[in-house]
């Protein structure tokens, strides 16, 4: 079912809603919806702290084709209490997932529209086990072969539980307008001051934790420009590629993340680890066009390798 | 909260056959329309929550230009509004019944 008037494949992901982006990654009009709005399953717990409930919670899950072949799909709406995760939120990604890892009829990939700062602090217990579900059952689909991409460029970006979340995912692809991280830049500000961490300096936040930097590090697999349309290539692209889930990929990233450690761990920016990364364009980072900065990073050694 | 319930009769049942549609997203100065076709004839029901105390006199003129304009006989709406301010009410209602119309 087609949810909007007036989108287009070339319209804004970071201003697409959840269901827009769903309606724009899949083949038109093959989206099954599970636990459908009307079914009303709100959170039970919004209304003691008498505050505004969704229809969907936050969040929107089903089944539909991509390019014809069949994927499970999950899109948090990240301007809902910022994409966070509770009760029935977290429960409607759990079951999801759980279904394509556990279902013989199940499609073989879930795409998961990541946009969230994590736990919703009012539903806290029931968020914190939500997430813990998640991440358990990412990692079951995975080791039964199934691929789980996460995509990543909206306004919450994807903070908290989603940030360990995103970094349990076959793949990872990111625009610029994207951000991942655990601890969100307000909260660290908040706990170590100012002078730690200046959550109000957005090209300090960006750099730290924006899409092209998780990109050029390798915390990315692909880089998508901020419209619907890159965020489908990128998907389909790499839906036949995700790497083993097994013990040697694992003892390989640790490798390499050891490696990065050594090699970057006294870099006091990013220009800085840019250059021991002889990358030339290392002061003009931000100012890259999509294309140009898609090309960069596709040469960078650190970028394309399966450990992140 | 404050919910109000508006039940009113439309002069014309609303076009189209799907049974439901949603449009918005609960955010700040914004909200979430949801458009059920299950009433009979033309009777229309407007469900409304809203954190904001003080406004239904508004509210209800604003469903009654949205009835007369659009004439959605035939549906239960359900808004949560989180602050939307009337004209992004009125567009949303307005964008929820063309969708439901769009047959699709």
């Amino acid at each position: 079912m087609k949810n909007s008037l007036t989108e287009s494949d070339q319209s804004s992901w970071y201003e697409a809603t959840a269901r827009q982006r769903v309606d724009g990654l899949l083949d038109p009009g093959s989206f099954k919806e599970f636990v459908e709005p009307t079914a009303r399953q709100i959170s039970p717990h919004l209304h003691l702290f008498d505050l505004p409930e969704a229809f969907d919670d936050g969040i929107v899950v089903g089944w539909g084709t991509m390019k014809g072949r069949e994927i499970l799909i999950a899109a948090q709406e990240g301007r809902f209490m910022g994409g966070t995760f509770g009760e029935v939120h977290g429960g409607k990604l759990v079951g999801l997932l759980r279904f394509a890892a556990r279902s013989r009829s199940a499609p073989r990939a879930v795409l998961m529209l990541l946009d969230t700062g994590g736990v919703r602090l009012q539903e806290a217990n029931a968020g914190e086990l939500a997430v813990s579900e998640i991440i358990r059952a990412i990692l079951e689909a995975r080791a039964g072969g199934v691929a789980v991409i996460a995509l990543i460029g909206g306004r919450a970006g994807a903070f908290g539980g989603g940030g360990i979340m995103a970094a349990c995912c076959s793949r990872i692809v990111v625009s610029e307008h994207g951000r991942l991280g655990v601890t969100g830049p307000e909260v660290i500000e908040t706990n170590r001051g100012v002078e730690e961490f200046d959550s109000r300096n957005r090209p300090l936040v960006w750099q730290v934790t924006g899409g092209k930097t998780r990109r050029l590090l390798g915390g990315a697999d692909a880089y998508a420009a901020d419209n619907i349309k890159s965020f489908r290539d990128a998907a389909i692209r790499l839906l036949d590629k995700a790497p083993n889930f097994d013990l040697p990929t694992m003892e390989l990233e640790q490798e390499r993340l050891a490696r990065r450690l050594k090699q970057f761990g006294e870099c006091d920016s990013t220009t800085a680890i840019w250059q021991k990364m002889n990358i030339a364009e290392r002061d003009r980072i931000a100012e890259l066009s999509d294309a140009e900065f898609d090309r960069l990073a596709q040469l960078q050694a650190e970028a394309n390798h399966d450990a992140r | 909260m404050r919910s109000l319930e508006i039940h009113s009769q439309a002069a014309r049942r609303v076009g189209g056959n799907r049974t439901y549609a949603i449009v918005g997203v609960v955010a700040s100065g914004n909200l979430e329309v949801l458009l059920e076709r299950v009433l009979d004839g033309t009777a229309c029901e407007v469900i409304i929550k809203t954190p904001v105390e003080g406004f239904e006199e508004i509210w209800r003129a604003v469903v009654a230009d949205f009835i007369e304009r659009y004439s959605p006989g035939g549906l239960k709406i359900s808004l949560n509004d989180l602050g939307a301010r009337p004209d992004t009410v009125s567009l949303r209602l307005a964008q929820g019944v063309r969708l439901m119309e769009s047959g699709e």
